[in-house]
């Protein structure tokens, strides 16, 4: 399995010759590096999963990255059944989405810089998949949220874009924040950072606590929380989601690739791969449980009212995250990691769909000014109604499959939340079918409502584009076909396949109980598309009136229950008042600079007394040295 | 008991390199005022000339042992004991190579900067550099004292005559700061010596024990002269005002290595020469670097000047280094001493960088810049890179640096390790949005038709853009020259009482082995 190298070390390569030559060399055919080389990555890993799947697995150090007194850390990779699916997930949906990019972003003046840095995301993502140690997984982490920062202000000339870019980095340091230390507590508790070792002693911690702020707390839950941290930063969950929207400031491909299908996903990757830590803690894996509903809900109730196209999917992706996060708190790994298999297919397809749309408009976001679509590009028509039915859970498409397997595994979890969990998950199940069908029933149906000039340009997208939507249109619908479960007879070979990394869920219930749970999933899929239908192709005149009835509720959805706006005044605004006016404008001027001028400015006065003796009459000076000489004999008299 | 290796090489190398850039100057003195071509290939020539005999330094150098290495040592002043006495350890040696380095730099940054009294000029920069490389030497109190000082004079001239608008006020400032905690030090020197029993070598005072009393009067002495070379917290305000208004050459040896000074006379003198006193001023030390990590972070967030951002970024780094130091185990020693490293590297550069666009629009103001990266695309993806260390991202040096002084420090004291990692957001913080408003966004009308970086300002760029990958990717070329050099001093430190004989040998039973 040597040859597993060429798998991240490709993409690396692409990155090196584009950003070197790209600009001058091969200027408009700067894809080609790119796409072959992660092409060919791809095809390295279909072998390695076919080598996983035959048995093999690997776990081996490149090289020694840092020795420092006992503290080692190295580069290494570990290749199981996770880390292939990963790899598959990830080279699938790169060579896709970079194909399309030839042609969405043709033309475009950093058309050479777009490509290199697509090439290093795809890098640090391998990296972070395949690491067998927490370092090098922490490198990746940084590693793809740097490549977001690039490509969020890709289009760096706009302040917004270049603000998104920094916001998303800003908000990321947060959660990396408590992922770092968590990595730290790890090595001093285990004295290494290599997963294996970790994990196997980790029942030997089991019980012991750490004193904090006058709490005795489990070290397990502290660790697992800690890394929890970095994945609720890096998967956009409450309360550190705030970034991935203003992320829709990238081009759309950088959407679809890094904040839909891959990087994004990297935070329930984390969790699932330290799946032997968050199994000893219920306190963690009800955290992640509650967190991953609450966000899927939250997220979902914003998406229902959105104008901008791409946002009302990205609301989408944080409420996809968070159901992974629900699979993975109710200890369902495997269903949370084949959600995060069947979501990158449709998400992908969704934005790159949504790319396409915006490519025809000119660029327009809105979708109250698009409609009747449908007519002008059949093919980004299509193949967005089939995304939209995978993540609405309709039966036979991938999304179903992945959903009801999360649904079905929290309602029968032992975990006390998981009854709670699985309530919260399928009334956004209801509130997915309905914003995705809003969008496409206002997008490509009714009546045009932007401008003449943008209907006069209204056109299909070049094949490039779509046949990449065509190939994952394919992924919404048949990824899931791995996973069928039992109940449908199915073999669940998805489970199986991860099942000696992620372990087995216990689910306690009936079939009868199972069948239920499935088909209330169904009842709410069907019944959003419907009510959708009915409010936006019917009725049309009924969302208007609610808007105006409810305003409060309304406005509260539309500008996203005021997170941002809560951050900017407990936050931001306040650390830059201090800054300026406390430490500037007190502390280091007034008292600092106070003292260090102020005493040799007293010194400097006082001399300046001393200074007025020193006359150059004659007769002063004579009158001081008499008046000195009487003084000592004086105190020479009294003192003998 | 023998401490030290004496010079195997076949020419006396660490003498060779504080008196070449000594010969250069004295060179230039007898030059004419108008051959400033020439005045400038001297200096190049000769700072190149050092830095080419320092790297044999780098690859003769006995990793396996913490004693002193390529040492020289003459007799000076025979009655009172001084000498001329030279060596390098695990911990200066890499010192020496910066100062090397940085000299080259200077140069060539100052080729068309400096338009006033060329001569004189690179008169000061390699009297500079001889002082510098003489400091991490030294193995002679008094040797040291004096170029300690040294560094001093031409220091003060490059900001007084060469500086901005208000230089006069800031070199003032910055000399009697850094006399005052100085003559401090000079006292705590001459109650060692002494007390001692009259020797001024360094590593034999370094063995002695010395009452606990005396220990913590003294460490409180060197710490005056240390904490205002740092600078620490709340010593540190001579640094903005000295960056600011320095030329450019002059801020990047005083960041570069000036200030590195200071940590280096915690780890040289006050860990080994008061072990007990430093330990139980451990919590002190811990707490004013946290303060420096924090407020020095916050405080960039307020700066409109880009050479004081950076300026103030410092401090907050720096206060990784002490914070490093004072947690006295390997990870954040070694992390610190690297993380001295890596701040002379990317601090450096990024002064360079400033005096890339200060030398086109001569202003410093951030609010005259934005959307460079349209007009200047090679200088902002190298001021990108120094930006991403500056961060602490990993696979550049400063994440090294940090991640270990983190651990080392966490070890120490949790809080410590908690509140220093929040300077990694914060510093995450300032250095984008400096480099938003300078980069991106729209393009101000002041910056349009800006030529991006020309030959020799890239060459200038490109050691230290290496140097950001080289210690990022594979740290261990530099770690493994100081772990037998630290393992030592964290035993010295350790070890009430000072080292006995017996703990000597078992000492280098542990090196050896």
């Amino acid at each position: 399995m040597e040859y597993y190298l060429l798998i991240p070390f490709l993409p690396l390569a692409a990155f090196i010759l584009n950003i070197l030559l790209g600009k001058e060399v091969f200027r408009e055919k700067a894809h080609w590096v790119s796409i072959l080389a992660v092409v060919g990555s791809f095809i390295i890993a279909v072998a390695t999963l076919f080598d996983v799947i035959s048995g093999k697995t690997l776990n081996e150090d490149l090289y020694t990255w840092i020795v420092s007194g006992t503290f080692k850390a190295s580069v290494g990779f570990l290749i199981d059944p996770l880390t292939a699916v990963m790899l598959i997930v990830v080279t699938t949906c790169s060579s896709l989405i970079q194909i399309y990019s030839i042609g969405y972003m043709h033309g475009d003046k950093g058309y050479y810089r777009f490509f290199a840095y697509m090439s290093l995301f795809t890098f640090c993502m391998l990296m972070l998949a395949m690491s067998n140690n927490f370092l090098q997984l922490y490198f990746g982490w940084e590693g793809v949220g740097l490549c977001s920062y690039f490509l969020i202000g890709y289009y760096f000339h706009k302040k917004s874009a270049s603000d998104a870019g920094k916001k998303a980095f800003i908000v990321n340091r947060f959660g990396d924040f408590g992922f770092g230390l968590g990595v730290i507590i790890v090595f001093l508790t285990f004295g290494t950072l290599h997963y294996l070792p970790v994990f196997n002693n980790m029942t030997g911690i089991v019980g012991k606590t750490v004193h904090l702020l006058g709490f005795d707390v489990s070290l397990v839950t502290l660790i697992a929380l800690l890394l929890f941290c970095g994945a609720v930063g890096k998967s956009a969950q409450i309360p550190l989601h705030v970034w991935l929207p203003d992320a829709m400031e990238g081009p759309t491909p950088v959407s679809a690739l890094i904040h839909a299908a891959t990087m994004v996903t990297a935070g329930v990757f984390l969790v699932a791969r330290c799946s032997p830590i968050f199994n000893l803690s219920e306190v963690a894996l009800i955290v992640v449980a509650l967190t991953g509903a609450i966000t899927a809900l939250f997220a979902a109730t914003i998406a229902l009212v959105q104008k901008d196209i791409k946002r009302i999917i990205a609301y989408s992706t944080i409420s996809q995250l968070g159901y992974m996060f629900l699979g993975c708190g109710v200890g369902a790994y495997a269903a949370g990691i084949f959600h995060l298999y069947t979501h990158a297919f449709f998400k992908a397809l969704l934005f790159l769909c949504a790319g396409s749309v915006m490519h025809a408009m000119g660029g327009e976001l809105n979708i109250q000014k698009m409609g009747g679509l449908k007519k002008y590009m059949p093919v980004t028509y299509l193949t967005f109604v089939l995304g939209s039915l995978s993540i609405s859970g309709i039966p036979g498409f991938a999304g179903f499959f992945s959903k009801d397997e999360i649904l079905w595994l929290a309602y029968s979890s032992p975990n006390p939340v998981g009854k709670f969990v699985w309530l919260l998950g399928t009334i956004a199940a209801f509130l997915t079918a309905f914003y995705s069908f809003r969008l496409i029933f206002l997008t490509f149906h009714g009546k045009f409502r932007g401008t003449h000039e943008q209907e006069h340009h209204l056109h299909e997208s070049p094949k490039v584009m779509t046949i990449p939507l065509i190939l994952l249109s394919i992924g919404a619908i048949a990824a899931g076909w791995v996973g069928i479960p039992h109940l449908l007879g199915g073999g669940a070979h998805f489970a199986e396949f991860l099942k000696s990394v992620l372990g087995h869920p216990e689910a306690h219930g009936t079939h009868n109980e199972e069948w239920m749970v499935m088909g209330i999933s169904v009842i709410v899929g069907l019944s959003g598309i419907g009510l959708a239908a009915y409010m936006y192709l019917a009725r049309t005149d009924i969302p208007v009136r609610l808007a105006k009835n409810f305003s409060s509720i309304y406005r509260t959805l539309f500008n996203k229950y005021y997170v941002d706006e809560l951050y900017s005044f407990t936050i931001v605004r306040p650390t830059l008042w201090t800054a300026k006016n406390i430490l500037i404008g007190f502390t280091d001027a007034k008292i600092i600079e106070g003292i260090v001028n102020g005493v040799p400015r007293l010194i400097g006065k006082f001399s300046g007394m001393l200074r007025k003796v020193q006359t150059g009459l004659v007769h002063h000076y004579a009158t001081i040295i008499a008046a000195g000489a009487f003084f000592i004999i004086a105190l020479a008299i009294l003192l003998r | 008991m023998e401490q030290v290796i004496m010079n195997q090489l076949s020419y006396p190398i660490l003498s060779t390199l504080i008196f070449l850039p000594v010969f250069g100057a004295l060179l230039l003195l007898f030059a004419r005022r108008s051959w400033e071509l020439l005045t400038k290939w001297v200096a190049l020539t000769i700072s190149i000339a050092t830095f080419l005999l320092s790297i044999p330094l780098f690859t003769n150098f006995d990793k396996s042992t913490y004693k002193m290495q390529f040492v020289e040592r003459f007799s000076w002043i025979p009655d009172w004991n001084i000498n001329y006495y030279i060596g390098v350890d695990g911990i200066s040696i890499l010192f020496v190579l910066l100062s090397t380095l940085v000299a080259i730099l200077c140069v060539l940054i100052s080729w068309n900067a400096i338009k006033t009294k060329v001569k004189e000029f690179y008169i000061a920069i390699l009297l500079t550099t001889a002082a510098m490389i003489g400091v991490f030497c030294s193995l002679d109190f008094f040797l040291f004292y004096i170029f300690w000082e040294a560094m001093l004079i031409p220091m003060f001239l490059i900001i007084g005559v060469w500086g901005g608008p208000n230089r006069i006020y800031a070199t003032i400032k910055f000399f009697l700061y850094t006399l005052i905690g100085s003559v401090m030090m000079l006292v705590g020197i001459i109650v060692l010596y002494l007390y001692a029993g009259k020797t001024l070598d360094i590593l034999e005072l370094t063995t002695k024990t010395y009452p606990y009393n005396m220990q913590l009067w003294l460490f409180w002495a060197f710490f005056a002269a240390f904490a205002v070379k740092v600078p620490m917290f709340p010593v540190h305000t001579w640094l903005p005002d000295a960056h600011t208004e320095a030329p450019t050459a002059g801020s990047v040896i005083l960041a570069a290595v000036l200030i590195k000074m200071g940590a280096y006379g915690f780890l040289r003198f006050s860990l080994p020469l008061f072990p007990d006193a430093s330990r139980a001023m451990t919590p002190a030390m811990l707490a004013l670097s946290v303060i420096a990590i924090i407020y020095g972070a916050v405080i960039c967030l307020g700066q409109t000047d880009l050479k004081r951002l950076i300026a103030y970024s410092s401090v907050s780094h720096m206060g990784f280094v002490t914070l490093g130091i004072f947690a006295l185990n390997s990870q954040g020693l070694e992390g610190g001493i690297l993380q001295m490293l890596n701040h002379g590297v990317v601090t450096g550069a990024l002064f360079l960088s400033v005096g890339i666009v200060y030398d086109r629009t001569h202003s410093r103001q951030i609010a005259d810049y934005g959307g460079l990266a349209t007009h200047m695309p090679i200088y902002a993806a190298f001021f990108m890179v120094f930006t991403l260390s500056a961060i602490g991202l990993p696979a550049t040096n400063g994440f090294i640096g940090e991640f270990l002084i983190i651990l080392g420090g966490f070890t120490a004291n949790k809080w410590a390790g908690v509140l220093a990692a929040t300077g990694v957001i914060i510093g995450a913080g300032y250095m984008l949005w400096l480099y938003q408003r300078v980069f991106f966004m729209d393009i101000n009308k002041k910056v349009i038709g800006l030529p991006d970086m020309d030959i020799r300002e890239t060459i200038t760029l490109i050691p230290l853009l290496i140097l950001v990958f080289w210690i990022g990717v594979y740290p261990n070329s530099f770690l493994s020259f100081m772990h037998a050099s630290v393992q030592h001093l964290i035993e010295r430190v350790n070890m009430p009482g000072g080292m006995q004989e017996v703990n000597i040998a078992k000492t280098l039973m542990e090196v050896v082995r």
